[in-house]
């Protein structure tokens, strides 16, 4: 009788110190793959994360690079001993060959800093926290829009981020004026983060005249350029030609940061191949900076994995694995490029109304289409077309069987028949 | 023309490049930082030329001739992924065919965990992201806690916090006297802290110590940290490394989901494997049911996401090919073992030349301690006169990797410590 006046203890099952966690969103661009996955439709198409496919339809691991992994798997005289924290140093020098030319002032004036980094995005996080440690201003410019992780990526790395203009919505393209003015009054000093060359997610590039404008601005308010070049190559087909803009800047001896990524132009997608390199005033900097670096990456991953790095140096410093791969490479960009012109064509077959000629302007992996949200949602939801709702396409993921279904779900969005 | 000029490595007119030329480095100011106290030795062995030198700094596996291993399975194992696969970016979660054989290991293949979906898992960098992703994780989710970590550690241990923000404090655990577990030290540390406290446990061949708690110590570690509701996180990096036996090596973290703690598990296969430069691990955090795993998770990738977006992809397919099947998987429990025997090995004959040649010191725990290390008692300054006059490369806090120790240098390494300690 008595028991029915107790209340239950207060205590005691071993709570979770995580309870009061609530399940994370996905991410906008990988969870448009795992919608994708979970779509039974068969006639889905998935225009979403940026990884190259072929005509077929299917990842492409490239044949240089099978050729060089079967020869790392048969040499007996490697291990898979921890590589220094910095990276592998045929790779890291190579890497900067790759980027900054081999007759690059700055590598021979040893005024270059290079270390491996987990792809596109490790490099950056690397560049941001070692700047956040470092550097005297903690703003960092991104452009509108850019990669949807960049934000995270600097946020996380102990930057501010700001934004500069860049998409102009009504022209599909540069919004140069905004551009110049929203740098031009950005403080002394702040970082400035480009996309190297086939911007992501608009596809929208300056011209090199352009690119000038933008070097003397970035120059005249000590802003502090940080290149995210993850498409050299892959872009115009030609490594030379993508290295511009980039080019542009260390030819008149500045300081600048560089991130490169491996995953498309080599098709390295999940072995996580990268580089991060800081270019400095002069080698004494350059290896104080070095050193600096090291301290970074020590307590997030101790020292970079092999696989991928292995691959990269060997062909990169294979004369003919070399060409090969650059054969490859511009077949890869040529595809994308024919993809934009059928698609280009489609849609002017159907009479879309619009003017559809940033599909051909546009450069490099990604098209902005220009779509809505709303439109987007309908092109998921009744065509089973798969994108990032700011109307971002892979072109990579088009083959000449599929733009005719993509053509027909734009035209029907765009004229409201949907 | 100018932009050509550019190109061509002509430098533009002075006055187009305001201010360039006459600006110093922004990064003048920047220190050199000072060399990693671990991967700095190896540098310098190196670069030594003299034929007597002896490696016993880092901790990786060496063959009685002095030479690293790859394992037999690895290799099976990697000729049958060469070629076969895609290089596609894993989820960000990781393999997640590595992710559950890796909970296996850690839980039992029969873990009621697993099947009831239980334990939030991702694959990460090694045991060092595995701790970094929780050291945020911890962070941004109980900002207002700090991490406890044992005296001594692993060194890289306080950068990993420190870099995402978690204050440390330090609990007792080496005892110099006896060069044993401080237990009582250790037992009054757990409770004095706040309740709830984070807490870092080493799961087994403690790092740089080399001591371990026994099994009793181990029960009676997890009845305290039950009163006080603490947290621990395990840093495993040598299951089956330690003893030879992987089921023997998890046994503290048996004891610890048997007594109902809803614990963390950082676990690497950098040595136990041998895949040191494959950055290979998984974070493993068990919760109160599934739909927190699902979130747990989650929290975890977004994380993950902004540091490296997925992990790398060859060494994941190494581990999970070398774990599902059952062949490789009994090839690598021998091999396991049979490192784990040779270190074994060498902490006997170790301590028997020291004690044939007569040491005034007692050297018992070079055999009393596990795993990789030994923790020698060594100072500093002795360690020093093993460099400069004997050319024998370890850490300056008397840590011995007896990896690096092997039928034909253990002679000379015994002799070397001889000399410097035998008038300590």
């Amino acid at each position: 009788m008595a028991s029915q006046n107790i209340t239950p203890s207060p205590t005691a099952s071993s709570d979770s110190v995580f309870a009061h966690l609530v399940r994370a969103p996905e991410d906008p661009i990988l969870g448009v793959t795992v919608a994708y996955n979970k779509d039974p439709s068969p006639i889905k198409l998935n225009l979403g994360v940026g990884a190259y496919r072929t005509e077929e339809g299917k990842p492409l691991v490239l044949d240089v690079v099978r050729r060089v992994e079967r020869q790392l798997l048969n040499d007996m005289s490697r291990n898979k001993e921890y590589i220094p924290i910095v990276g592998l140093a045929d790779f890291n020098k190579l890497s900067a060959k790759l980027i900054f030319g081999a007759d690059s002032p700055a590598i021979q004036e040893n005024r270059v800093t290079t270390v491996q980094g987990l792809s596109g995005t490790g490099s950056l996080r690397v560049g941001g926290e070692f700047l956040a440690k470092h550097y005297h201003q903690r703003i960092i410019y991104l452009p509108t829009p850019t990669w949807g992780n960049h934000t995270k990526v600097f946020n996380l790395a102990g930057l501010t981020v700001k934004t500069y203009r860049y998409y102009a919505p009504a022209t599909r393209g540069l919004d140069f004026q905004g551009l110049l003015e929203d740098l031009g009054s950005a403080p002394s000093g702040s970082v400035v983060l480009l996309h190297a060359c086939a911007h992501n997610p608009t596809g929208v590039d300056p011209t090199l005249e352009q690119w000038e404008q933008i070097r003397h601005l970035i120059r005249s308010k000590s802003l502090l350029p940080f290149f995210d070049s993850a498409y050299q190559g892959f872009a115009s087909g030609s490594l030379d030609a993508d290295a511009q803009p980039v080019r542009l800047f260390v030819a008149e001896g500045g300081e600048l940061l560089v991130a490169q990524s491996y995953a498309k132009n080599m098709g390295l997608y999940g072995e996580r191949v990268g580089a991060l390199s800081i270019v400095s005033k002069s080698a004494d900097v350059s290896s104080r900076v070095e050193s600096q670096l090291k301290l970074v990456i020590r307590p997030m991953y101790s020292s970079p994995p092999i696989h991928g790095a292995s691959i990269v140096a060997a062909i990169l410093k294979d004369r003919d694995l070399y060409n090969d791969w650059t054969i490859e490479l511009k077949a890869m960009a040529d595809r994308i490029i024919n993809m934009r012109q059928q698609l280009f064509d489609a849609l002017r077959a159907r009479g879309t109304p619009g003017d559809w000629s940033h599909i051909i302007k546009q450069i490099g992996m990604f098209t902005f289409t220009g779509l809505n949200s709303e439109q987007v949602s309908i092109l998921t939801k009744e065509y089973h077309i798969y994108l990032t709702s700011d109307g971002r396409i892979s072109m990579a993921g088009l083959s000449s069987k599929t733009v005719p279904h993509l053509a027909d779900a734009i035209h029907a969005v765009v004229t409201g028949v949907a | 023309m100018a932009i050509r000029n550019l190109l061509n490595g002509q430098f533009l007119n002075r006055s187009s490049v305001t201010g360039a030329r006459f600006m110093s480095s922004w990064f003048r100011n920047i220190e050199p930082a000072p060399k990693d106290p671990i991967l700095g030795v190896t540098e310098a062995f190196l670069a030594d030329q003299s034929p007597n030198k002896v490696n016993v700094g880092v901790g990786a596996y060496r063959d009685d001739n002095g030479k690293p291993v790859v394992l037999e399975c690895v290799r099976e194992a990697e000729r049958r992924i060469a070629g076969n696969q895609f290089m596609e970016y894993l989820p960000m979660g990781g393999s997640i065919h590595m992710v559950q054989e890796s909970l296996k290991l850690a839980y039992g293949d029969d873990s009621e965990f697993i099947k009831d979906k239980r334990i939030a898992a991702v694959q990460a960098l090694s045991g060092t992201g595995a701790c970094r992703l929780f050291a945020v994780f911890q962070q941004r989710f109980h900002p207002n806690t700090q991490i406890y970590i044992p005296v001594p550690t692993w060194s890289n241990h306080h950068n990993i916090w420190r870099d995402a923000g978690v204050p440390i404090k330090t609990y007792r655990y080496y005892h110099p006297e006896s060069k044993g577990l401080d237990f009582s030290g250790l037992m009054d540390d757990i409770k004095n802290a706040p309740d709830g406290s984070f807490f870092l446990l080493h799961a087994c061949a403690h790092n740089p110590t080399g001591v371990d708690p026994s099994e009793e110590q181990w029960r009676e570690i997890s009845s305290q940290f039950k009163a006080k509701g603490h947290f621990p996180l395990f840093d495993m990096a040598y299951q089956g490394f330690a003893s030879g036996n992987p089921e023997r090596d998890v046994k503290a973290i048996r004891i610890f989901v048997d007594d109902g703690h809803l614990l963390g598990l950082a676990q690497s296969y950098a040595k136990n494997m041998g895949l040191y430069g494959q950055r290979v691990g998984c974070l493993s955090l068990l919760c109160e049911d599934q739909k927190q795993a699902v979130a747990v998770k989650s929290q975890l990738q977004l994380i993950s996401r902004p540091m490296y977006s997925n992990p790398p992809l060859h060494g994941a397919l190494v581990v999970s090919t070398v774990l599902s099947d059952p062949d490789l998987k009994k090839l690598w429990l021998k091999e396991v073992k049979v490192m784990a025997d040779r270190i074994i090995g060498m902490r006997t004959t170790l301590r028997e030349n020291l004690e044939n040649l007569g040491s005034p010191l007692p050297w018992n725990h070079i055999t009393n301690q596990i795993g990789m290390f030994c923790y020698s008692g060594m100072t500093p300054e002795q360690v020093d006169r093993l460099t400069s006059e004997f050319h024998i490369y370890m850490t300056r806090n008397g840590r011995i990797s007896m990896a690096g120790l092997n039928t034909g240098n253990v002679g000379y390494v015994a002799n070397a410590i001889n000399e410097v300690t035998k008038s300590a």
